[in-house]
C-alpha cells in the first residue's frame, strides 16, 4: 500500500462528520452540496468576459451569465470557495499541504499532468450531462432518497470499475 | 422547522453560510485523504475503499438525520430540495464521469480539496472540468432532447419501489451496512489476510446496529400527518386565510384556465353525482379522504413551477381542510374557487348567451363583458417553490 492510511481519519467517522455537513447544509439552505455548478458558473463567466454576445447566444450560458446575469453571483460559487478554504486549512493543520504531483508507481510527471487534465475534462462534461458530480447528486441527491441520483452513483461506480482494468498500469 | 428560511434575510446571509457548509465540505473531505489521487483511485482496485465507506456512511448519516427529524416534526421534507431524477441522461453522465475519475483520480469536489493542499494533478483535474463543462455548454444544443429525457421533477426511491419513506429508510441503511461488510472483507482479501467471515471489529458491529434501530425507529414512527404538520406550522398561513387571500373568484378562475402559460390542475371535491351532472372542464373529481393517496399526491408534486391548483367544493369546510392538507403536502400554488359552484350560474348568466358560450368553459371573452375590478387578483405565481439544487 502506498498511501499510509493511518494518517487519515477513519473512513466511517469521516463519512458521518460529511452526513453532518450535508445535514446542515439542508436544514440551512433547502440544498446540499456541490461542486460542479460553480465549476460551470466559472466557465461561463470567463467566456462572458471575452465575448458576451456568444453567452447570449447559447442557451445553456445564457441561464447562467446572459444579460445582467452575472455567472458567479449564485451560493454554489461560494461553496466552492469555501470547500477551497476548507481544504487548505485542513492540509496545512496536517502538514500536507506540499507542492508535488501525486502519480501512480511508474507513471512520469507529464504524463500523469495531461493525464489529470484528460480526466478532468470528461469528468466536467460528465458532470454537466449529469447535471450534478459526486457532491450534488450523489451525495445530496442520495441523501434524499431522489432515484435519479442513485441510479447515478451506481453508474458511477460502473464506469469506474469498467474501464479500472484497462488502465490499472496508472495506479498500481 | 427546518429548513430555515435564510433567504428573507437576503442573499449574502445564504452566501455566507453557504460558503461556512463549503469550508465545513473541504475540511472533512481532505480529513478523509479525498485530496490524494492515489488513495481515490485504490477504491477501484479493492485495495482501499475509503471513497465508498465514507461516502455511503455520509449519506446514511444525513439520510438518517433528515428523515429523523421529519418524523419527529423539526424538518419539513416537502420543503427539501430533491433532485429532479433525469434518468437516463443521469446514466450516461454517471457512466462518463466513472471513465473521468479512473483517468484522472479525482472528482470535481476532491480534486478542489486537492488543489487546495498544492497538489499540481488536483489543480490541472480542477482546470481540465472547466473546460469540459465549457464543451458541454457548446456542444449539449446538438440532442437537447436526450438531455431534457427520462425526466421526473420529484422522484423518489421509495416512490420507485411502492414502499414507505421509513421502510426505504431501513433499506438504505441495509444496503450500506452491507457494502460496508463486503468493503472490509474485500480490503482483507487484498491485503492477503487469511479469510475471516464474522466482522473483526466490535465497535464497528456497535454502530452499525445503532444505525439499524435508528432507521427502524424512524420506519415505525412513520410520516407525519398533514393535520400534525398543521398544528405545527399553521400559524403562518393564518392571516392569509383571514383575508381569504387563497379565494379565487370565478372570473380569475376563466381567466386563469384560458391562460396557455399556467397549468391549471382543478380538484372537484364535490360528491360524484353532483359532478356528473356538471363539471368545469378538465376538473378532476377526487373526494376528500382521497387527498392523500400516494399517485395524487406525487401527480401534484411533478407539476412544474408554472402549475396552479385550484379546488372546488361547495362546503366552504372541505375546501379548507383540504387546502390546509395539500398545503401541508408541498403543494404551492394553491388556491380554493370562491363558493364552488354554487354562484357560478349566478355570474355567468349575464353573458349565457353569447357566442361560443360554455358553462363548463367559459371562453376568455367573456371578461370583457364585465368591469375590470370586478373581482381581486389572487393568484401570484410563486415560481421559486423550493430552493433550486446547486448542481444549476
Amino acid at each position: 500500500m502506498k498511501t499510509d492510511a493511518s494518517k487519515f481519519m477513519n473512513p466511517y467517522a469521516a463519512g458521518v462528520l460529511l452526513g453532518i455537513v450535508l445535514f446542515a447544509a439542508f436544514a440551512l439552505t433547502h440544498s446540499g452540496l456541490g461542486a460542479s455548478g460553480a465549476i460551470s458558473r466559472i466557465e461561463a463567466s470567463m467566456v462572458a468576459t471575452v465575448a458576451q454576445s456568444h453567452v447570449d447566444r447559447v442557451g445553456y450560458l445564457a441561464a447562467m451569465a446572459g444579460g445582467d446575469r452575472h455567472a458567479l453571483d449564485h451560493s454554489s460559487v461560494m461553496m466552492l470557495l469555501g470547500t477551497l478554504l476548507g481544504g487548505a486549512l485542513s492540509a496545512r493543520l496536517h502538514r500536507r499541504q506540499k507542492l508535488e504531483v501525486i502519480a501512480g508507481p511508474g507513471v512520469g510527471k507529464a504524463k500523469r499532468l495531461a493525464l489529470a487534465v484528460l480526466g478532468g475534462l470528461i469528468m466536467g462534461y460528465g458532470a454537466r450531462l449529469a447535471r450534478g458530480c459526486t457532491s450534488g447528486q450523489a451525495l445530496s441527491g442520495g441523501a434524499v432518497l431522489s432515484l435519479g441520483s442513485w441510479a447515478f452513483m451506481f453508474s458511477v461506480f460502473l464506469g469506474a470499475y469498467a474501464l479500472a482494468w484497462f488502465v490499472r498500469r496508472l495506479w498500481n | 422547522m427546518l429548513p430555515l428560511d435564510l433567504t428573507a434575510n437576503g442573499k449574502w446571509l445564504v452566501y455566507l453560510v453557504s460558503a461556512l457548509i463549503g469550508v465545513g465540505f473541504g475540511v472533512v473531505l481532505e480529513l478523509a485523504g479525498f485530496g490524494n489521487a492515489k488513495k481515490l483511485a485504490s477504491q477501484f482496485y479493492f485495495r482501499d475503499m475509503t471513497v465508498l465507506k465514507t461516502m455511503f456512511s455520509g449519506i446514511l448519516t444525513a439520510c438518517l438525520l433528515i428523515f429523523l427529524a421529519a418524523s419527529l416534526g423539526y424538518l419539513d421534507f416537502s420543503k427539501i430540495f430533491v433532485n429532479q431524477t433525469y434518468l437516463w441522461p443521469g446514466i450516461v453522465g454517471g457512466l462518463v464521469m466513472g471513465v473521468g475519475f479512473v483517468v484522472g483520480g479525482y472528482c470535481p469536489g476532491t480534486s478542489a480539496v486537492s488543489a487546495a493542499s498544492f497538489k499540481i494533478d488536483g489543480l490541472l483535474f480542477l482546470v481540465g472540468t472547466i473546460v469540459g463543462a465549457g464543451i458541454f455548454a457548446e456542444t449539449v444544443s446538438l440532442y437537447e432532447p436526450f438531455w431534457n429525457s427520462s425526466y421526473t421533477e420529484r422522484l423518489l426511491v421509495s416512490d420507485w419501489l411502492g414502499w414507505s419513506i421509513g421502510a426505504t429508510v431501513v433499506g438504505v441503511t441495509a444496503l450500506a451496512l452491507i457494502l460496508f461488510y463486503a468493503a472490509e472483507r474485500a480490503e482483507a482479501f487484498m491485503a492477503g489476510a487469511p479469510v475471516r467471515w464474522a466482522p473483526q471489529n466490535p465497535r464497528y458491529v456497535a454502530a452499525a446496529g445503532s444505525a439499524l434501530a435508528l432507521a427502524l425507529f424512524i420506519w415505525s414512527k412513520g410520516e407525519m400527518t398533514p393535520e400534525d404538520k398543521w398544528a405545527r406550522l399553521g400559524d403562518q398561513y393564518q392571516e392569509l386565510l383571514e383575508r381569504r387571500e387563497e379565494q379565487v373568484h370565478p372570473l380569475e378562475y376563466v381567466k386563469t384556465w384560458n391562460d396557455a402559460s399556467v397549468k391549471l390542475v382543478t380538484l372537484d371535491l364535490r360528491a360524484p353525482e353532483a359532478f356528473e351532472t356538471f363539471h368545469l372542464a378538465g376538473s378532476k373529481n377526487v373526494q376528500y379522504d382521497a387527498l392523500l393517496e400516494p399517485g395524487l399526491r406525487f401527480q401534484l408534486n411533478q407539476l412544474p413551477v408554472n402549475g396552479v391548483v385550484i379546488l372546488i367544493s361547495d362546503d366552504p369546510e372541505v375546501a379548507a381542510r383540504a387546502w390546509k392538507r395539500l398545503k401541508m403536502e408541498g403543494v404551492t400554488n394553491l388556491y380554493v374557487l370562491e363558493h364552488g359552484l354554487s354562484d357560478w350560474r349566478e355570474v355567468f348568466l349575464p353573458v349565457a348567451d353569447l357566442p361560443h358560450f360554455d358553462w363548463a368553459r367559459p371562453p376568455l371573452s367573456v371578461l370583457d363583458a364585465f368591469p375590470k375590478d370586478s373581482y381581486q387578483t389572487r393568484i401570484k405565481l410563486k415560481t421559486a417553490r423550493r430552493a433550486a439544487g446547486l448542481c444549476s
